[in-house]
């Protein structure tokens, strides 16, 4: 582990000011990422589990720039966002790009596909007028749809189908890092599958580097490499995807994993898991 | 009908299938989408029409018009006959003439002050809500300024000032019209500001006038057409009301509402209706017409729809 891994994140903190009293003020902070830390190398996936309120999706957005942190930093290929200048941010926000959990908001409503996948490409001119169409349909075959869907709008299409655009819309940009914010909680059990299996290939495909963010532990082992588990803003246990499953540390994560329903865990289950108190 | 129109939505969504399932690419523009949409509504495509041959009229006014408006040709408040179709006023002057003109004058307030007035709305709209902050603070507190003077008194005060006059009136109206488009606009700003296809072109590093006026704009566009199409109507009866106050259009040029106004005593109202009825029809044809077209824009604009 001698090279620097892609993404390298520093005691990240993000507090979110909490105003109340008769004369407004800042009453208390509420500590959505309190002191995280952790790395990712290049081609590896990362998941983020806690339950809802665990500031899992805050990391995430603080990652791709949606959100500055209150402290800490985010490190690039050794090189912090916040200390970059605007034009070496400009060069690497395409580089960082996001797939959002949910496919019904995530495309604008008004223009058709072929519109939301160009505009972006034509923008940061990594397609040029005459080799659009070829870029396009080439990314639409990456994602297993057809050249059809092209002058369609969003809502003519199903969650799994949308949730496709939105992983070509964030692969048009030819990204080295992609935040994959609950990608498949909104959609059907049956299609979840098939849209986890996607992003698994093309992450091998294409050697992304993937933060997987996710709720549910089943989804986010099958696709991981290393998993974190956050719990009330910090990283209580991170470590390889097997072990974390197989035999978690920390009470919470054993909790976690109580919560899976279905047969996977009878399997999975082994005899160090202990019925999950959550004290922490 | 409404069985006719159902066979012939079905026969449209069958082509577009067929469409589909031959790989070709359906690639019309949003306008030619809203426009196809937009035709489904027989009675706004009418009000169209309306419209539109009231408009060509309204500048065709020199050309068309039998008499000089302004001039005494005939007879005081004579009814209609051959020689003039819809009769003299108390001073002789030819009516339809006056008429052409007045419509000339009214449209151009209405379309000029709602374009003046829905510019500023939407500017303001959009920046207070897209970077919130100081901006929408100091924005927003303008807005409430105007808005809490009283309408009229505002109107009175700014012509007063600046001499009553068409010109001055557009400009006024305008920028008196603008607070209600600009709190809507934000509003919406703000919800869509949170949508995660905003975010998405934020992650994607698209410049703020790309978001502003290709992501959210036509995204609001529906309400800002609705809004305005009834600031449209408004403002031609502010005109109206002004032009009675003696502060807006000046005698002897005619508008509607003046026409409407010069035609006030219950004499006249009983024995000489063409004074104020082919103007108050107009009035109310045109505010219709603006309002079934505002309607159907609506529609049309959505794509879910």
């Amino acid at each position: 582990m001698n090279n620097i891994p892609l993404i390298q994140v520093e005691n990240l903190k993000k507090y979110y000011p909490q105003k109340g009293g008769i004369i407004t003020h800042i009453t208390g902070y509420t500590k959505a990422a309190d002191g995280v830390s952790f790395s990712i190398q290049k081609g590896e996936t990362l998941g983020l589990v806690g339950e809802s309120g665990s500031g899992k999706s805050t990391v995430g957005r603080l990652l791709v720039g949606l959100e500055s942190p209150t402290e800490g930093s985010v490190l690039y290929k050794g090189k912090a966002l916040s200390e970059m200048k605007k034009r070496e941010q400009k060069e690497i926000r395409t580089d960082l790009q996001m797939v959002f959990q949910d496919p019904y908001s995530s495309l604008n409503p008004r223009k058709h596909i072929y519109e939301i996948l160009a505009q972006p490409m034509l923008y940061h001119k990594i397609s040029t007028k005459d080799t659009l169409e070829q870029d396009i349909v080439k990314l639409l075959d990456m994602v297993g749809l057809s050249k059809s869907v092209l002058g369609r709008y969003p809502h003519e299409f199903s969650g799994g189908q949308r949730q496709r655009i939105g992983i070509a819309k964030a692969l048009s940009l030819n990204p080295e890092f992609l935040v994959c914010d609950e990608p498949v909680s909104a959609l059907d059990v049956s299609i979840q599958a098939q849209i986890l299996n996607l992003l698994k290939s093309l992450q091998k495909e294409l050697n992304l580097t993937l933060l997987f963010v996710g709720h549910g532990l089943g989804a986010v082992h099958y696709v991981s490499d290393r998993i974190a588990v956050m719990y009330q803003g910090q990283i209580v246990e991170i470590g390889e995807a097997e072990k974390v499953f197989t035999s978690p540390a920390h009470p919470y994560t054993q909790a976690l994993l109580q919560a899976i329903p279905g047969g996977d865990l009878e399997k999975m289950r082994n005899e160090h898991f202990t019925a999950g108190e959550m004290d922490k | 009908m409404g069985k006719r129109s159902q066979e012939e939505k079905f026969q449209e969504k069958k082509s577009r299938e067929k469409k589909i399932q031959e790989n070709t690419i359906i690639m019309e523009s949003y306008l030619q989408t809203v426009f196809r949409r937009f035709k489904k509504h027989r009675l706004a495509m009418v009000s169209l029409i309306v419209l539109g041959i009231l408009c060509v009229l309204a500048i065709l006014a020199p050309v068309i018009a039998p008499y000089d408006p302004n001039a005494i040709v005939g007879d005081f408040g004579a009814a209609p006959t051959k020689e003039f179709w819809l009769g003299t006023d108390q001073i002789g002057k030819d009516v339809l003439s006056r008429l052409l003109y007045g419509m000339r004058v009214s449209l151009l307030v209405g379309v000029l002050a709602t374009l003046i007035s829905t510019v500023i709305g939407v500017v303001l709209g959009l920046l207070a809500g897209y970077f919130g902050g100081i901006i929408d603070m100091v924005i927003m507190r303008i807005t409430d300024i105007v808005m809490s003077f009283p309408y009229m008194l505002l109107v009175l005060v700014a012509a007063a000032i600046f001499r009553p006059g068409m010109w001055n009136m557009i400009l006024i109206l305008g920028f008196v019209d603008w607070p209600g488009i600009a709190r809507m606009v934000r509003g919406n700003v703000l919800a869509l500001r949170e949508t995660n296809f905003i975010k998405g072109n934020i992650v994607a590093g698209m410049s703020v006038p790309h978001i502003l006026f290709s992501e959210i704009l036509p995204n609001t566009a529906a309400p800002i057409l609705v809004y305005a199409t009834s600031v449209l109507a408004l403002s031609m009866l502010d005109e109206a009301a002004l032009s009675f106050l003696g502060m807006g259009v000046q005698p002897p040029t005619a508008s509607l509402g003046n026409m409407l106004n010069g035609a006030q005593s219950l004499t006249v109202l009983t024995n000489q209706p063409w004074l104020w009825i082919p103007p108050g029809l107009l009035i109310v044809i045109l505010v219709t017409a603006i309002n079934f077209v505002g309607d159907a824009l609506r529609d049309a604009l959505d794509p879910k729809a």
